[in-house]
């Protein structure tokens, strides 16, 4: 069993650990984890048998193997850093509908003070 | 509460919606000038974030305040007016910038205005007066103007001005509608307004010069507003929009 190979195995098992123990810590929430757990079972099964992804590649016309990792790798982070924005978007709604709300409120306590 | 003079028996009430973002050099002077335009107006200044003494400048001279927490834009100040104006029932909400270029005086027209339409904005390019705005930025003001005119089938020749007043159907739109993007207190709302069925107009008004700042003349800046304001104007027109009539409707 060569270096590479444990390497490749190890490092998404370690990936999935560290996913798994946030869910569990409640640091990480589960729509949130869905990528990086798709992508850490992907790269689990590529690490385990190798002549998978050579296969995949082949099916899909990719003539070089390790384009077929680096095209998923980009794919995945795209629609995390998207859903990562789309989140952001919708806190800062919240956030601002609240400072509203806020601003209201202590418009009334005033008006209330001042009868 | 701070109501002035006389009120008329069937007279709209009208509230005068101040955003103010640092503007503690004028913004006494302008509410006085309002108290003085508009007979029996109450006035709401919406503290947008301010550093300075903009809020108790305000507060001395006797209109209530909303002090915002941080700074949100004008879209986010003009949701804080537009929800308190629905809860307290005005039939009126006229909004007025700060800093003094709008002139009070022809608020009355702009409350004509609303007998035949539910927006009515003060219109700084039609005739009254020459405007300071000139160059790229005004040509990018203009196909603006000229394309929102389609929308919402009438003359608009100044859809960025600030310069506003709306009846009941639409302050009960932007109580839960105004939208906080850039240019969105004044080109998406003209749009989301339309969408719900609200009729816009609009009325020449004299516009002064502004207490302090000079508009933009450079062409760079002036082709990245129209970028934005097509960007705002593209994706307020297909925003899905169910909510909006239903809204308007209400009560």
């Amino acid at each position: 069993m060569n270096g590479t190979y444990v390497l490749g195995v190890l490092v998404p098992v370690l990936i999935l650990a560290v996913v798994l123990e946030s869910l569990r810590r409640g640091r990480l929430r589960e729509r949130h984890a869905l990528w990086w757990i798709i992508a850490g079972v992907l790269a689990l099964v590529a690490g385990i048998f190798p002549s998978s992804v050579g296969w995949v590649a082949e099916k899909l016309g990719i003539e070089v193997p390790s384009n077929l990792v680096f095209f998923s790798g980009i794919v995945i982070l795209f629609l995390v850093s998207l859903q990562h924005a789309s989140e952001l978007t919708r806190t800062e709604a919240q956030v601002r509908t609240l400072a509203e709300r806020v601003a209201l409120l202590e418009l009334r306590m005033d008006q209330r003070d001042d009868r | 509460m701070a109501s002035i003079g006389p009120v008329k028996r069937n007279a709209p009430r009208v509230l005068v919606i101040i955003p103010a973002l640092n503007e503690e050099a004028s913004i006494a002077g302008v509410i006085a000038e309002v108290r003085e335009s508009i007979a029996g107006a109450e006035i709401l200044v919406i503290d947008d974030g301010s550093t300075d003494a903009t809020a108790a400048n305000a507060k001395r001279a006797g209109v209530m305040v909303a002090r915002l927490p941080y700074n949100l834009g004008v879209g986010g100040a003009m949701r804080v007016g537009y929800h308190y104006a629905r809860d307290a029932g005005f039939d009126v909400a006229i909004q007025i910038d700060a800093d003094g270029q709008h002139d009070p005086r022809s608020a009355s027209q702009l409350i004509d205005g609303l007998a035949d339409s539910d927006i009515v904005i003060g219109a700084r390019f039609a005739g009254t007066e020459s405007y300071a705005v000139r160059g790229p930025r005004r040509w990018a003001m203009r196909v603006l103007s000229a394309v929102l005119s389609r929308i919402c089938r009438t003359r608009l020749t100044d859809t960025t001005s600030g310069y506003r007043a709306a009846g009941r159907r639409a302050i009960r739109l932007f109580a839960t509608h105004f939208p906080a993007e850039y240019l969105g207190d004044t080109v998406e709302a003209l749009v989301i307004a339309h969408r719900a069925g609200l009729t816009v107009s609009q009325v020449p008004v004299a516009m002064r010069e502004r207490a302090a700042g000079t508009p933009s003349h450079n062409p760079l800046a002036a082709a990245r507003f129209l970028v934005r304001a097509s960007f705002a104007l593209a994706f307020a027109l297909v925003r899905p929009s169910e909510q909006y009539r239903s809204e308007v409707d209400a009560q």
